[in-house]
Order: C-alpha cells, then sequence, then structure tokens
C-alpha cells in the first residue's frame, strides 16, 4: 500500500530538526532509517501531518568513545556499529546481537537510535541498552535531557520521549573485560522478529546478569546467583512465571515461558563458559 | 532545509545507474514507484510494500536496500544503482546474471532482480563469503518459485569465481 500525505522536511544540523519538531510536536515523525516507520506508513497502520527526516545530518552521523560510553548518533546505521573495528573489544554484548537484528539489507539503512526509540519490546537493541544500563540522550528547543535506558522504555512500543524530543544518541557503557556475554533468539526465520530474546552476562564470580525480550512490554533484567547446582534452572523457573509472557500472532504467551525455560539455561552456561 | 508540503510536487534529481535523471514527485512518493512510474525503469519489482520480501532491493551509493522502504526525496542528489546496470551495453549477463541462468536460479523472475542487487553490494564487501553468509543474505528475500537451492548454487559459485559483479 501507499502511505497517506505527510510534508517532507530535511533539516540540515540537529537545532534545525528540533526547532521543526517542536513546531509539529506529536503531529511529526522522525524518519531516520525508516525500516519500521516507512513499513508502518505504507501500511496505513501510522500518519503524520510531516516526516522530518535526519538521516543526512552529519553531527548525528558519529560513533564516540567518551570516557567509559560509547555515544552513537542518531544517524548511525546498525551494519555502520556492526563494521565498527572497536565493537568487539568494547560493546561484546552488540558484537553478539547485531548480527541477529532484521537482515542485511535492513541494517543498511536501521540505525541503532531508531530502534531504541521505535520500542519493540522483542528488538534487540533495547536489550542491550538495558543489559548494560545505557542511556538516551533526547534534544528539544528546551534543552538535552539524558535518560537512563530503564527509564527510558515504558512499554510496547511505548517511551518517555516527549513530543518535541528528538533521540539525539543513545550511550552505551563499554564492558569491563572480564564480562562475558552471550546472546541467543528464537524466531521463525534468521532476521525476523525475535519472539523471545535472551542475553547473558557474567558480572563477577557469583553472579549472572540476565535479559530477556519478549516476554514483556519492556526488557527484562534480573542479576541471578549463581550458587551452583541447579540455581540458574531454578531462577529462570521463577522468572518464566514471574515474566508471563504475552500472546500475539507469534507465539501463545505458554511457548514464550516454554522458550524461556529451555534457552535460559543454554545461554547462562555459555557466558559463564566464555569467562572461565 | 528541504522543505516539500503535502500537496506539492517537487522536483527530484539523482544519478540512475550513473545517468543524471529527474522527475516529479509527491513527498509519500516511493521510490520504487519513481522509479517505475516516472522514470519508466520497470526492472526494480514491488512486492509487500513493507519490508519483507526484499524484491525492491536496489543500491543507494552503492549499499543494498529496500526500495519501497525508501521516498524519492530520500534518494534525492544520490546515486541510485538497479539491476538494468548489471548486463553490459551488449546486453551481455554479468557474472553474477549468468551462474544465476546457469543454476536455473529464477523461474518466473520476480526475486531475482532484488536478489541480484543485495548481492552486488555483499559480495563487493565480502569476497570471500562462505555459504552460511549467503544464507543469511538471502534471508532477507522472498522467493516463490525456486526453493532456493538454485540461487544459493549459483550464488556460491559467483562468490568463488572471484568478481562475481564484474
Ligand atoms: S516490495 Fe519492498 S520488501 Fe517487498
Ligand atoms: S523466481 Fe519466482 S519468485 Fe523467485
Amino acid at each position: 500500500m501507499k502511505p497517506r500525505k505527510f510534508a517532507y522536511i530535511r533539516p540540515d544540523t540537529v537545532d534545525e530538526a528540533v526547532a521543526v519538531l517542536g513546531e509539529y510536536g506529536d503531529d511529526a515523525r522522525i524518519l531516520a532509517g525508516g525500516q519500521s516507520l516507512m513499513a508502518m506508513l505504507n501500511l496505513r497502520l501510522v500518519e503524520a501531518a510531516a516526516l522530518i527526516d535526519i538521516a543526512r545530518i552529519p553531527e548525528l552521523d558519529t560513533i564516540r568513545v567518551a570516557g567509559d560510553k560509547v555515544e552513537i548518533g542518531a544517524a548511525v546505521v546498525q551494519n555502520r556499529l556492526l563494521a565498527w573495528p572497536d565493537l568487539k573489544s568494547r560493546l561484546p554484548l552488540l558484537g553478539a546481537l547485531l548480527p541477529f537484528v532484521g537482515h542485511f539489507q535492513t541494517r543498511n539503512r536501521g540505525t541503532v537510535c531508531g530502534s531504541i526509540a521505535h520500542a519493540d519490546p522483542s528488538s534487540e537493541i533495547p536489550l542491550s541498552l538495558a543489559m548494560l544500563g545505557g542511556e538516551v540522550v533526547l534534544r528539544s528547543l528546551r534543552g538535552t535531557r539524558v535518560l537512563a535506558a530503564s527509564d527510558f522504555q515504558r512499554g510496547v512500543l511505548t517511551t518517555a520521549r516527549e513530543p518535541d524530543e528528538l533521540v539525539a544518541a543513545v550511550r552505551f557503557p563499554v564492558a569491563p573485560s572480564r564480562h562475558r556475554v552471550a546472546f541467543r533468539e528464537v524466531a521463525r526465520r534468521h532476521g525476523d522478529f525475535a519472539i523471545i530474546a535472551v542475553a547473558a552476562m557474567v558480572e563477577d564470580a557469583g553472579a549472572v546478569r540476565l535479559g530477556v525480550g519478549g516476554m514483556t512490554g519492556a526488557p527484562a533484567i534480573r542479576r541471578i546467583e549463581m550458587n551452583g547446582g541447579t540455581a540458574a534452572r531454578d531462577a529462570i523457573e521463577t522468572l518464566a512465571w514471574d515474566l508471563e509472557g504475552f500472546e500475539d500472532i507469534h507465539a501463545s504467551a505458554r511457548l514464550r515461558r516454554d522458550i524461556l525455560r529451555r534457552i535460559g539455561p543454554v545461554v547462562i552456561e555459555e557466558a559463564c563458559r566464555c569467562a572461565a | 532545509m528541504r522543505r516539500v508540503n503535502p500537496d506539492e510536487r517537487a522536483k527530484i534529481a539523482f544519478w540512475l545507474n550513473g545517468r543524471r535523471v529527474s522527475g516529479e514527485a509527491e513527498p509519500r512518493m516511493l521510490l520504487t514507484d519513481f522509479l517505475r512510474h516516472v522514470l519508466g525503469a520497470t526492472g526494480t519489482h514491488v512486492g509487500c510494500e513493507h519490508g519483507i520480501c526484499g524484491s525492491c532491493t536496489v543500491l543507494i551509493d552503492g549499499v543494498a536496500q529496500r526500495g519501497c522502504l525508501t521516498l524519492a526525496a530520500q534518494a534525492e542528489e544520490r546515486a541510485v544503482t538497479t539491476v538494468e546496470s548489471l548486463a553490459g551495453a551488449d546486453g551481455a549477463l554479468n557474472a553474477l546474471q549468468t551462474a544465476f541462468q546457469k543454476h536455473h536460479a529464477l523461474q518466473c523472475g520476480f526475486c531475482t532482480p532484488g536478489i541480484l542487487m543485495s548481492f552486488t553490494d555483499y559480495f563487493a564487501r565480502n569476497p570471500n563469503a562462505s555459504e552460511a553468509d549467503i544464507r543469511a543474505v538471502l534471508g532477507g528475500h522472498l522467493c516463490r518459485c525456486t526453493g532456493y537451492a538454485g540461487i544459493v548454487e549459483a550464488l556460491v559459485e559467483a562468490s568463488r569465481s572471484g568478481n562475481p559483479a564484474a
């Protein structure tokens, strides 16, 4: 299908972008890679009075290491981050999960920030931001606001972004080298929406940080103490009941719990094996 | 700042397969429709129009992407490359196309232009792709005819031949 009518606005700077966004507010949509937005516009699931195309703004197309964080601008596409030479050493979790984000062709256009702004509950990138305790940088005419990942994503496709705010960048904390990671997901076909996505990171000798996407509106993060024996399995069993899961066209809540029970312990074991 | 109102038909110009082209489009016109209906370049196919099937794949500044998830206005002043660019001026097929022909990698041919364009970009960046890599990239396309076996064979052979996009 074809989208309904909208104005097309392509600002040259972030200042221009937030000025236009201030003018339109809720009636505008930010267009970066458009890999979710254009599909929704074509299907007429969303409409907008204006699309503000930020893909060509040079100051947003940057990957910067600032102290112990990596800041990724709103125009950086997923495949560019995947090809960043320091990715595996500084952000191993993203190195593990980015290949699962959509397909080669959609990662060529889809942005890292766009995925976070879109806030799909089964998306891999918001899961990694929550796992690492990252931040979202919001800009508007009123100034700059920095929110923790856990304060940003509120639920299914819902975030704390105000209508006049632009997600200008996200910041991922650099993992200490002893933090070993593992990631797995179950999808109908590689690159399709994950039914369940699970990430694990060994935090210190006795504990694992576990992140689960696809069970709840926003990624669920838990610290699991590894007291040997069946500790991991028991913790996941409790977690599966605790999170419940939801039902949609891809899977029932019960199937979601079942997948979590099966892949959760495997992912934890993988992360621990990496750390040994 | 570029600004086009909803009903306005703006002049859009870019390079298509090395040639300067232009035409008029409303902001909501998709690149696929601009190519096919305004410019008459019908090599690029349109299947689902929401990013699932990959038949609309074109290169923009050398990078493979969904034409149906791109506005014509987003291609302004860019270099767009489509399947029409692959064969020589005399109609001689390139190595990738020849491999498709040899391995019967197409039946109706609907999905073919998109797959050829994806791998034109992918092989240029990944000259030593494994079969697993090839299958992962092919995952971004749907083919309802072939069952994919011939497509994978053609792509593996093209990849091994060294310069598939030549
Ligand atoms: S027509 Fe573009 S992906 Fe199907
Ligand atoms: S050859 Fe017919 S869809 Fe692929």
